[in-house]
């Protein structure tokens, strides 16, 4: 599959502390990957992992520490992020790479209907449409996203949590995106409503070709509708590949913890023997400042040997898909966590 | 242990009245776990808080009775209800960062709440404090700590290490494991589970998340619209659920292990409590919805051990009827 959009070696730090605990968060260490075309691929992970910040640095909220972003969509060699200066360019790709935030109750502007952020962004970034094509244009996209366009004239207090999140996407396709960031898009809303946004994602991959990068730390949601996964842990990559391959077959201890704390409503109650045994493992993922190599897991992990205290793992491929972990690159079979 | 009877609870505003929580009645025995979920704004927070006598204003009980061990709460005063709290009765918020106080230390929090009931040796409030610390896994260095200085995990350990300090009788629990990755939840039930095995007390645990309580509750309430749509043993509700509501939640949910089949949720939105539907409140978004739904509310009947407000097993409906539309809804 082609990438439509390529990290190299993505890093972004942060200074932290005063002038007496002065220190360097690493938010995002040395990431690489790709979205492809028409794929939705999952970024999950905890809350510290770095994943909201790898989709801030793709929206180029901030700039990278280091590493490098190219974008596949304007050129068929790439074009990467700095390059994007002028008004016109950076305008071009932030309606091309659109984000939709976490919180539907807080992103949209509650004095406005919610027509107004979609007719604006029509405004800023087509401005070759009329105001009676940009209205007829909102109001597709508003089908598209299941609102009708009868809701265009509402107000954001007289929408449900569910219906805000869609104005969101609506605002994103607007631009005609080729890949929108979608920053934990259904975790601030209730159970029965969420399935019904992510076929909604699953809708705009298949029927308008665009690509999502699914920002969250629910696996199930992810495999719902993501074709591929990669799992962060403390700022960088742990395990990246196919989702089906990486579910069926975790190789990093860490994507194997965090699968087996996973609640299965469906299977029969294990014994509370069993459940405090499968959670003895109390860690918590570090802050990552001032890193020593080494890797990050290796606190919790069961099976760390002693090159894990020492040298960093890179993520390197193995079968379909690619783990930062040195007991599986030597192609010994991890079993940490079950 | 505790009784809850017909507790309706209502918003007075000057649009009028909001019934948040309608007529709930429920029980909770000695060591028992019990959860309470439904979606946002179904009134779960409210319930809880009526029961541990937390409602502030325009929030007002208007008919029921909560009794704890024999005694009624909503009648009580402050000063009857203040020797219970912390003592019988705890709760544990959902937001730690904001139920504890941030500019005191956690041991001086926990020391707060020993001596309000009568623990005045700095020995015997150091010794208690980082006993119950030690409970939930916590060194007792982190009783100088204050809770900026501690992980989301850790604070909520905390707030349940404070609700430990007198062993009470009853703790109630506001989505205590929401701010935690999946990881830190799993460790926090069982923690919970195991101090609750030790310790004999009873849980009421309110969530959104069905799927968490499915390994730790023995007894479940699902709320809808301020009411109790379905209630009855958790092994039951989650193999066989009998109200449509309850199914759809369940329905919900996709899993991580299995095949992989496409899930449609449940329509439509919780309707708005101020302009409450005719029949039945879950009938617009229901899949077995009836001619009847319209226009008759259902009543919590029972049903094999359980509780179910639903017209598909009302005696109204001809037994027959029933069970077609119940194979339709499936």
């Amino acid at each position: 599959m082609t990438d439509l959009l390529r990290a190299e070696n993505l890093t972004r730090h942060f200074k932290i502390g005063g002038s007496l605990d002065r220190g360097t968060l690493h938010a995002v260490d040395d990431v690489s990957f790709g979205v492809g075309e028409r794929e939705i691929v999952a970024l999950a992970g905890e809350s510290g992992s770095g994943k909201s910040t790898v989709a801030r640095l793709l929206a180029r909220v901030y700039p990278p520490t280091a590493g490098t972003v190219t974008y596949f969509g304007d050129s068929a060699e790439g074009k990467p992020l700095p390059e994007y200066k002028s008004r016109r360019d950076a305008l071009r790709y932030s309606s091309q790479v659109p984000m939709v935030f976490q919180d539907p109750f807080s992103s949209l502007n509650p004095v406005f209907r919610v027509s107004h952020g979609v007719l604006r962004a029509l405004k800023l970034h087509r401005p070759e449409l009329s105001a009676a094509e940009r209205q007829a244009e909102a109001a597709r996209v508003f089908d598209v996203v299941g609102l009708g366009a009868g809701m265009l004239d509402r107000y954001p207090h007289e929408l449900s949590g569910g219906q805000r999140q869609r104005v969101g996407f609506a605002q994103a396709l607007a631009t005609r995106p080729r890949l929108i960031l979608a920053d934990e898009p259904v975790s601030m809303l209730d159970t029965s409503i969420r399935i019904g946004l992510l076929n909604l994602m699953a809708k705009l991959r298949d029927e308008e070709g665009v690509s999502i990068l699914y920002i969250t730390h629910d696996i199930a949601s992810a495999r719902y509708v993501a074709d591929r996964l990669i799992v962060m842990y403390a700022g960088q990559i742990a395990e990246a590949g196919p989702i089906e391959d990486v579910l069926a077959a975790p190789r990093h201890p860490y994507t194997q913890l965090l699968l087996s704390a996973v609640p299965d409503p469906k299977a029969p109650p294990p014994s509370l023997e069993a459940m405090a045994a499968a959670s003895g493992e109390r860690g918590e993922p570090p802050k990552v400042i001032d890193p020593k190599p080494g890797c990050r897991f290796r606190p919790r992990c069961p099976v760390a040997v002693d090159a894990c205290a020492t040298v960093t793992p890179r993520l390197l491929p193995l079968g379909a898909g690619e783990v930062a972990c040195h007991v599986a690159q030597t192609g010994a079979k991890v079993q940490a966590f079950s | 242990m505790l009784e809850v009877s017909g507790l309706t609870v209502d918003y007075i505003t000057r649009a009028g009245r909001v019934r948040a929580v309608d007529d709930v009645s429920f029980a909770v025995q000695r060591g028992e776990f019990t959860g309470i979920v439904g979606e946002s704004g179904c009134g779960k927070s409210t319930l809880l808080f009526a029961v541990a006598q937390l409602l502030s204003p325009p929030a007002a009980i208007t008919a029921g009775e909560v009794t704890f061990r024999g005694q009624n709460l909503v009648t009580m005063g402050t000063r009857q209800l203040n020797a219970i709290r912390w003592q019988n009765l705890s709760v544990v918020m959902q937001s730690a960062m904001n139920a504890l106080n941030p500019v005191m230390s956690v041991g001086a929090q926990f020391a707060d709440a020993l001596r309000a009931h009568g623990m005045s040796s700095r020995k015997a409030i150091a010794s208690r404090s980082a006993e119950v610390l030690g409970l939930v896994g916590i060194d007792a260095v982190h009783l100088r700590s204050y809770p900026h200085q501690l992980s989301g995990g850790m604070r909520q350990r905390a707030m349940i290490a404070m609700a430990l300090l007198f062993t009470p009788d009853l703790i109630i629990m506001d989505e205590p494991t929401s701010a935690l990755d999946v990881v830190a939840q799993r460790s926090l039930m069982t923690q919970i589970k195991e101090l609750q095995r030790e310790f004999g007390f009873a849980v009421i645990f309110v969530t959104h998340d069905m799927s968490l309580v499915s390994h730790y509750s023995d007894r479940l309430l699902v709320m809808y619209a301020g009411q109790v749509a379905e209630a009855g043993p958790t092994r039951r509700i989650f193999d066989s659920p009998l109200h449509p509501y309850s199914r759809g939640l369940l329905d919900a949910f996709p899993g991580i292990r299995g095949e992989k089949v496409p899930l449609s949720g449940i329509p439509g939105a919780p309707p708005d409590l101020s302009i409450i539907p005719n029949g039945c409140r879950f009938a617009p978004r229901c899949p077995a919805k009836m001619a009847e739904c319209e226009t008759t509310p259902p009543v919590l009947v029972d049903r094999d051990g359980s509780q179910v407000r639903c017209l598909l097993y009302t005696p109204v409906v001809a037994q027959e009827t029933a069970s077609e539309q119940k194979e339709a809804a499936q």
